[in-house]
């Protein structure tokens, strides 16, 4: 954000050498304006201009890391308030929240839980992410203790809770390779927080009783030198915390502030007292800014919806969803099943896929690649014509998993059907329904 | 660095439509700012539900979305009485599903009759909503018009093939019109324009621009109605200063998710809590991005977002 590519550009070497992989420098520097490359791609660049455009260009919500290896979360990065106006970048991590308080057995279960539960869409892994350990005991040896249990059964990152920066330094020193994030300095501790956290190059909560002391204290670590900040406002009410969220990405965003050019930490565990209810404070959350969203507990019918509300507000407007192209089999098939195509839009996938399950006829659906758009769509691009469906039939297996040779194209595409009977002439092609939601009607009178 | 609030200075409003018959009408819309965003702007009507009531007894519903209505599931008179005096609705929904020709493809007549009967049991103010088959929405909904003269019904889907007929009778009858289009915010204002034209009032339309389920493109819907918002209090379009409706709860009973057993999903857990929060989750999102009447069906999700709607409105 901030330099425009020919702002970019004068600062570069223009040798267009090409060692960044794009053949100019001009082109280079667009790249670099949208977002689409990284500074470090260009040898040639003196380190103090690097450091110069890196800070002009940065999202203006900076991007930080909890966790390490495959299990690192990346948080902010954020340019846009709306998700229509480019796309949010990093959805918000679910955290199970743990206390040294609780007992042995209550923790081993929980932490299970949230170690077991891991779900795939569309080839994306949604999963809960990180682990807060929370020290109400005030018996250091209770916190390091728990600290150490969640470390030997979880790769997840971790969030470390306590205000007392001397019982939190230990612990921390202990699995700072992990890259924990330290919750947190506030307008009494902060010295000794940012100290802790610039020791251990650990990123750093902030915490203020309210926006201004936020701002404050926020101020006071850049000014020690800290880079990755993560806010918690203070708010623990549905409405202040909404309100709060806004103002932060606002601040960020509209007037450059850089206090709140951070992501968020949220307490929905603490602002409800029933784990339904918290669902639906974390689901506000998750649409309106939320980062690090701490629940009492993770159970799969709590922080599945959550993940789908996440993996929606997440997804790119400019880059449809896509399944891949290959047979799904939906219920027990067999020879006799009916055979059905349609394209790889994920939403067309999901629905189709769920009427046909619901019509309780076992059906093989044959899922094109039309490069993410709905099936008028891509046919209208030159998609899903004939001779291409006929390509993706002959190669896809279909004729030795079934012993008939229907083929079912969805209703809006009924022009191509004498064509791909051409193609297919072993085929007989027939016109399914318009909407899928008429399919299970269609296939209760399917005969082979 | 001093810190200071960055407010949006919203230059339009949202219409104040109300709903339902005299002595009993309920008021929509009438936003100044964005959903929710009370530090900068009014919502002097909170987002309404409205209870679903089908025309004959529904077929694919799980039995956690059953179970609450199963001692009037045959009866829609009954249920919308069930709705208003055990779970307190606000509006009820009737959903007359069992017009579609590819259904039980009841007549238009007999539509009209069911409309009438849930209409003289309850006094909230009603939405009816056809089959979305153009041409026998507009027999039907014609129908319902006439047969409820004058209880200012809330009637939908009304599109761009059957605005005409169905638009100027609900003028004639003095009911409220559901502008129906498919996710797309020209479309929206385009179809509130040709309603315009037609002299349906200012007063009588309601927007509906779609909806999808929690994991089944939510998120279309989602960014179109915060677009339109966007238009409608920042860029003065006022063509597209209405209340949003939100028919959901179709959508996510519909889904897959809801019905799966934690027998053998044990990963999605207690099917029943499952699907409600599926049901609410869809409400809570569609609320933050502009939705000011939420068509529900499960009364724990209905109360999950009552309650969610007032934290939202009142500090604590």
């Amino acid at each position: 954000m901030g330099l425009s590519g020919i702002e970019i550009f004068k600062k570069l070497p223009k040798t267009n050498c090409g060692k960044c992989g794009v053949p100019t420098c001009l082109a280079f520097a667009m790249k670099l304006a949208a977002g689409q490359a990284e500074l470090d791609a260009c040898p040639d660049i003196p380190d103090d201009v690097k450091e110069e455009i890196g800070e002009a260009s940065a999202p203006p919500v900076r991007s930080i890391v909890i966790g390490t290896g495959d299990r690192a979360v990346k948080l902010g990065g954020e340019t846009v308030l709306f998700r229509h106006e480019k796309r949010f970048e990093n959805p918000p991590a679910f955290t199970l929240l743990l206390s040294d308080n609780m007992d042995e057995a209550e923790i081993t279960s929980r932490l299970k839980k949230f170690n077991d539960i891991v779900y795939e869409r569309v080839g994306v892994v949604l999963r809960p992410e990180l682990v807060a350990i929370k020290a109400e005991s005030g018996d250091a040896s209770k916190f390091g203790a728990l600290v150490e249990k969640v470390c030997n059964e979880t790769d997840a990152g971790l969030v470390l809770m306590n205000e007392d920066a001397d019982a939190l330094s230990q612990v921390a020193k202990s699995c700072s390779n992990r890259k924990p994030l330290l919750y947190a300095a506030n307008k009494d501790n902060f010295e000794s927080m940012g100290n802790l956290a610039k020791e251990l190059s650990c990123p750093l909560a902030v915490k203020g009783s309210n926006l201004e002391e936020l701002s404050e204290v926020s101020e006071k670590l850049i000014a020690m030198g800290l880079k990755d900040l993560v806010l918690d406002s203070g708010a623990r009410s549905a409405k202040k915390a909404l309100e709060d969220q806004i103002i932060i990405r606002r601040a960020a965003l509209l007037k450059k502030f850089k206090p709140f050019g951070f992501p968020t930490i949220v307490f929905p565990c603490e602002m409800a007292d029933n784990l339904i209810k918290e669902t639906m404070i974390a689901c506000q959350m998750t649409a309106k800014y939320g980062g690090v969203i701490v629940m009492s507990e993770i159970e799969g019918h709590s922080v599945f919806p959550l993940l789908l509300a996440s993996m929606n507000i997440f997804t790119d407007p400019q880059r449809p969803m896509a399944v891949e192209q290959k047979i799904y089999e939906i219920g027990a098939t067999n020879e006799t099943s009916p055979v059905l195509i349609t394209g790889n839009f994920s939403l067309t996938y999901f629905i189709v896929s769920g009427e046909v399950d619901s019509s309780r006829i076992p059906s093989y659906l044959l899922i094109k690649d039309t490069e993410g758009l709905s099936v008028l769509t891509a046919w209208a691009a030159g998609k899903f014509a004939a001779d291409t469906v006929a390509t993706f039939v002959k190669k896809s297996g279909i004729e030795e998993k079934v012993k008939h040779r229907k083929l079912v194209i969805p209703g809006y595409l009924a022009t191509i059907s004498g064509e791909l009977e051409e193609e297919l002439p072993d085929w007989e092609i027939l016109i399914g329904p318009r909407e899928a939601s008429h399919l299970p009607a269609y296939l209760k009178q399917w005969s082979m | 660095m001093t810190f200071e609030v960055p407010k949006v200075s919203y230059t339009g409003k949202i219409r104040e439509i109300p709903l339902g018959r005299e002595g009993n009408t309920v008021i929509v819309g009438g936003e100044s700012c964005y959903p929710f965003h009370l530090f900068e702007g009014e919502m002097p009507n909170p987002p309404k539900i409205a209870m679903e009531v089908y025309d004959s007894e529904p077929e694919d519903w799980p039995d956690t979305a059953l179970e609450p209505f199963a001692d009037v599931i045959k009866e829609p008179a009954a249920w919308a009485r069930k709705c208003v005096d055990t779970y307190g609705a606000e509006m009820i929904a009737l959903q007359l599903a069992s017009t579609d020709p590819n259904d039980k493809d009841i007549s238009a007549d007999e539509a009209a009759k069911i409309t009438k009967e849930v209409s003289d049991a309850v006094d909230v103010p009603m939405i009816v909503w056809g089959c979305s088959n153009v041409e026998k929405d507009t027999d039907v909904l014609k129908a319902v018009c006439e047969a409820c003269e004058g209880r200012n019904l809330i009637i939908g889907p009304v599109v761009e093939g059957n605005y005409r007929a169905i638009g100027a009778t609900a003028i004639g009858y003095k009911h409220t019109v559901v502008a129906s289009t498919p996710i797309d915010i020209n479309l929206a204002k385009q179809l509130n324009i040709l309603l315009g034209n037609l002299n349906v009032p200012d007063e009588k339309i309601i927007i509906d621009p779609s909806t999808g389920a929690l994991g089944y493109g939510l998120e279309y819907c989602y960014s179109v109605m915060e677009r339109i918002r966007m238009a409608a209090l920042i860029q003065e379009d006022e063509r597209l200063q209405f209340p949003i409706i939100s028919n959901l709860a179709r959508e996510v009973w519909k889904t897959k998710e809801v019905k799966v057993p934690e027998s053998e999903a044990p990963l999605l857990g207690d099917i029943k809590k499952r699907g409600i929060l599926i049901e609410a989750l869809t409400a809570q999102c569609v609320l933050l991005a502009g939705a000011d009447i939420l068509v529900m069906r499960h009364p724990e999700a209905i109360s999950l977002v009552k309650e969610s709607i007032k934290d939202l409105m009142t500090e604590k």
